[in-house]
């Protein structure tokens, strides 16, 4: 009788992992990216993330109370909130780089990181006064826009919420987009080149100091896109968010082989869908003697396993160029 | 001149900001003056948004003549000033107060200091002579405008910190009477504010003009007596711990606990990432573990097991800490650098999760945590209060002190510190490196179980929830600031990351990001700490001066390599 549960469930458990694995996918971009140029853990890059889901979520709900949230069609609402968390999370990202971190190049490790953890600290702190005095509240919910919320049939009588689809297909537009860009283009050539060896790409004519600007919008871009559809997905939010997501994604990076692109965007996937797996069947499996709860220290497992039988991730020594 | 227009623009555009967000309204209760003009916090940060930027475009015009200084501010003063003119005009015809709660009429008023529109020219003129004056002290020489801003500074900082001040003094009968000198109910006296201001303007440009001559003189002291004056500043220091919480009473107390704690924790992870560089962010499982150990051993409530009295609970949390430091230890032996600081991450939130899970629930009261647990019996005393518990924080962390200082330069510390410098040099050269990392480890949580045990009794409860990542963050960064591998770094970054947070509660909800931004400061203007020992900052001196540290970087392989061992 169990196994009928563990079956009927399954697709939508498939996607609901799928969807916390492309946001994983996407936050950890950001930081295998500064890790690859700069061999850096950036701490704040979890605030990052929640400041692109704040701005998604005050965009709603400034439209909301001036009444235009119905005005336009669902899917070029969540473009623009999209989009506009994009913009400001990587204008944010570059600003936090030419502050707190640019200064501190070529000083010891531990000396960004702390620097980043104060940048973490000061973001966090930061969100939550302005909403506070804004809004008089700095959790915030997402308001409820009817057409995300929508069920469409998958397999059989399995619905899963037009949301999730969305956040789905979103990310992956996204991750190939930054793909080809990384890959094909002269820019994302002299990423690469910068993640490869900073002196020798200085001195074939590379703008160091603007490549690594330029990891940091980018990833500061991604973050913030993750943000705002994390908010779609999960409807609220606070300040303090963006930790549990942010080791999750750091995870992930690590699983995939830090500073590895394809590899952040498989260890996403691997951990969120894990993770979801976990979730949803330890209970049943164990007979009830590990349940749901149990799911983030199996994560923090699958982390130090990784860590301490295959530290290069799973594609790290597949594929070679570092970035 | 088209530069002052702009700048001004902007710093009004962010006193503008800074009005509409309600930073100014919140800062507008604290008074720094009453008399004879009144004069709030929130005030001051409205004209320092205006005179920073005055104060940079007079820079600018350095160039030419001081009048042109003057002028130029003069103008950056209007500008900033007409952009809240414009707010104070536009404000109540727009209605923007549908949109921003905080631009109410009190705003207004506090921006036209009380005049209404009719006091628009007021703010013009009163802006662009701030704007001159801003100016025209750009221009003035360092020896003469360091001193003044430091003045200014000491007034502030008396007035943010009037009410914590007050707290503390009032406690005392005849410290009250030195409140009653300092504060009217509300604010500052204009003679607190006037001494406080010539004090320091008077000591700083004393200590500018006569600071070289006095240090070359104590240079001329003879040995012996420097010796004496040498020893003079720490004994003063025991004296003065010995005494602070009979003269600050229990808040100070409560705090200083708090440090104390703070200073037996930085110390064990000092062992760990000073001494053998191994970076561990989850050092609080270790702190944990003491608590736990004690809470279980001590507790009468329902979840004791032993009713054991806290001096003899306290050996077995020690040693069952440091069981587990090695024991977390062994896995991650062959793990370095950033990847370590991952994988210890993940040790301290696996605790904190098992803690908090159904499954241990029976034995350590889940989220509810362990309760009733006895504080500790001295000679007969019961030491209740924050006040006892300071001296057992104190002797504790003393001695814990000189372990760690009898350890620094012992044989395993030095091994410690190859280990530190290069790995895999110092394993070539025949260091064990199991034994001596598994021994940093031990140790490093042994002295945090010593806080955890104290922390148990300190609250008489333990519960899951005071052992969050965010502590094992702090500890790494008190050991930072403080000064890495330094002893007495410890002990300052400990007053300073936990103490600072304590009297920034006057912040409220800006505390963390005060602490935040001051982090980060830090990191930019003394990357080295507050005390830091002899060869880190060497080695950081060393960076500046290296002429590409691009190329370092570069030259140096990212840490994460293959695992070596275990």
């Amino acid at each position: 009788m169990e196994w009928d549960v563990l079956i009927a469930i399954f697709p939508s458990v498939v996607v609901d992992g799928l969807v916390l694995g492309f946001v994983y996918a996407m936050i950890a971009l950001g930081y295998t990216m500064v890790y690859g140029v700069l061999q850096m853990i950036n701490f704040a890059h979890s605030e990052i993330f929640v400041t692109g889901a704040f701005v998604g979520a005050e965009i709603l709900l400034i439209m909301q109370a001036g009444g235009t949230l119905g005005a336009l069609h669902p899917l070029a609402l969540l473009a623009v909130i999209v989009l506009v968390a994009m913009l400001v999370s990587a204008v944010l990202a570059v600003a936090v780089e030419r502050i707190a971190y640019r200064p501190l190049r070529g000083a010891p490790r531990l000396i960004p990181l702390i620097s980043a953890i104060g940048v973490s600290f000061f973001l966090q702190d930061a969100i939550r006064l302005v909403e506070s005095l804004w809004r008089n509240a700095f959790y915030l919910t997402y308001p409820v826009v009817e057409f995300f919320d929508l069920r469409i049939a998958i397999a059989g009588d399995i619905d899963v919420p037009i949301k999730s689809i969305l956040v789905v297909v979103a990310s992956l537009l996204m991750l190939v987009v930054l793909t080809l860009f990384v890959n094909r283009t002269r820019l994302g050539t002299a990423i690469r080149a910068v993640a490869e060896d900073q002196a020798a790409a200085g001195l074939m004519g590379i703008n160091v100091g603007r490549m690594i600007s330029l990891t940091f919008l980018i990833g500061g871009a991604m973050g913030g896109a993750a943000g705002a559809l994390f908010g779609v997905q999960f409807g609220t939010i606070n300040p303090y968010t963006g930790f549990i997501p942010g080791i999750k994604a750091f995870t992930a990076a690590v699983l995939g082989g830090i500073g590895n692109v394809p590899g952040a965007m498989v260890g996403g996937l691997v951990l969120g869908m894990l993770e979801t797996l976990a979730a949803s069947y330890m209970s049943l499996l164990t007979g009830g003697a590990f349940g749901a709860e149990y799911k983030d220290i199996f994560a923090f497992s699958v982390l130090i396993l990784i860590l301490m039988f295959r530290p290069r991730g799973l594609l790290g020594e597949v594929v070679r160029e570092k970035l | 001149m088209r530069d002052a227009l702009a700048v001004g623009l902007l710093s009004g555009a962010v006193a503008v900001y800074l009005a509409l967000v309600g930073v100014v309204e919140q800062l507008h209760g604290r008074l720094v003056l009453a008399e004879p003009v009144r004069l709030s916090l929130g005030q001051v940060a409205l004209f320092l948004a205006g005179l920073v930027g005055a104060m940079a475009v007079a820079r600018r015009a350095a160039a030419g003549s001081p009048a042109a200084a003057v002028l130029a501010g003069a103008l950056a003063g209007v500008s900033a000033g007409a952009v809240l003119s414009m707010l104070v005009l536009a404000g109540p015809a727009l209605n923007v107060r549908a949109m921003f709660v905080n631009a109410s009429p009190p705003l207004f008023d506090l921006i036209t200091l009380g005049r209404g529109p009719g006091g628009v020219p007021a703010i013009l003129a009163l802006w662009g002579a701030l704007g001159a004056a801003a100016g025209a002290a750009a221009r003035l020489p360092a020896g003469a405008r360091r001193p003044l801003a430091w003045g200014a500074a000491a007034v502030l900082l008396l007035s943010i910190f009037q009410e914590l001040a007050q707290l503390i003094l009032q406690a005392g009968e005849r410290t009250a009477v030195v409140a009653d000198l300092l504060f009217t109910s509300d604010s500052p006296t204009p003679g607190a504010a006037a001494v406080v201001f010539v004090a320091t303007v008077a000591l700083n440009a004393l200590w500018r003009a006569r600071g070289e001559g006095f240090r070359r003189r104590t240079e001329t002291i003879p040995p012996a007596a420097r010796r004496v004056l040498r020893m003079a500043g720490p004994a003063l220091a025991v004296v003065a711990a010995l005494l602070l919480p009979a003269v600050g009473g229990a808040f100070i107390s409560q705090v200083l606990v708090i440090v104390g704690l703070y200073t037996l924790m930085g110390l064990g992870l000092n062992l760990e990432v000073g001494f053998a560089g191994l970076l561990d962010l989850g050092f609080v499982a270790f702190f944990a573990i003491g608590a736990y150990t004690v809470g279980l051993l001590t507790s009468v409530g329902s979840l004791g097991i032993a009713q054991m009295s806290f001096w003899a609970a306290l050996p077995v949390a020690v040693i069952v800490a440091l069981v587990a430091g090695v024991v977390l230890g062994i896995p991650v032996l062959g793990i370095r650098g950033d990847y370590l600081a991952i994988a210890t991450l993940g040790f301290g939130e696996i605790v904190r999760l098992l803690v908090l899970s159904d499954f241990l629930r029976p034995w350590l009261g889940g989220s509810q945590g362990l309760l009733d647990i006895p504080k500790p019996v001295f000679g007969g005393v019961e030491l209740v209060g924050p006040e006892h518990l300071f001296y057992v924080t104190l002797a504790f962390s003393a001695l814990v002190a000189y372990v760690a200082w009898r350890l620094q330069d012992s044989r395993l510390g030095r091994v410690w510190m190859a280990i530190r410098e290069d790995e895999d040099v110092a394993e070539a050269l025949g260091v064990d490196l199991v034994s001596a990392k598994l021994l940093a480890y031990g140790l490093g949580a042994a002295f945090a179980g010593v806080g955890g045990a104290i922390f148990a009794v300190m609250l008489g409860s333990v519960f899951p929830h005071s052992f969050q990542l965010l502590i094992s963050i702090n500890v790494l960064a008190l050991i930072i600031v403080g000064g890495l591998g330094s002893l007495p770094g410890v002990i300052v970054g400990a007053l300073a990351l936990v103490g600072l947070p304590e009297l920034l509660r006057e912040f409220g909800e800006f505390r963390f990001l005060v602490y935040g931004a001051l982090l980060v400061v830090m990191m930019l203007l003394r990357p080295e700490g507050l005390w830091p020992a002899a060869e880190q900052r060497r080695e950081l001196r060393e960076h500046v001066e290296a002429t590409e540290p691009a190329l370092e970087a570069a030259a140096a392989p990212p840490t994460a390599g293959e695992p070596t061992g275990g």
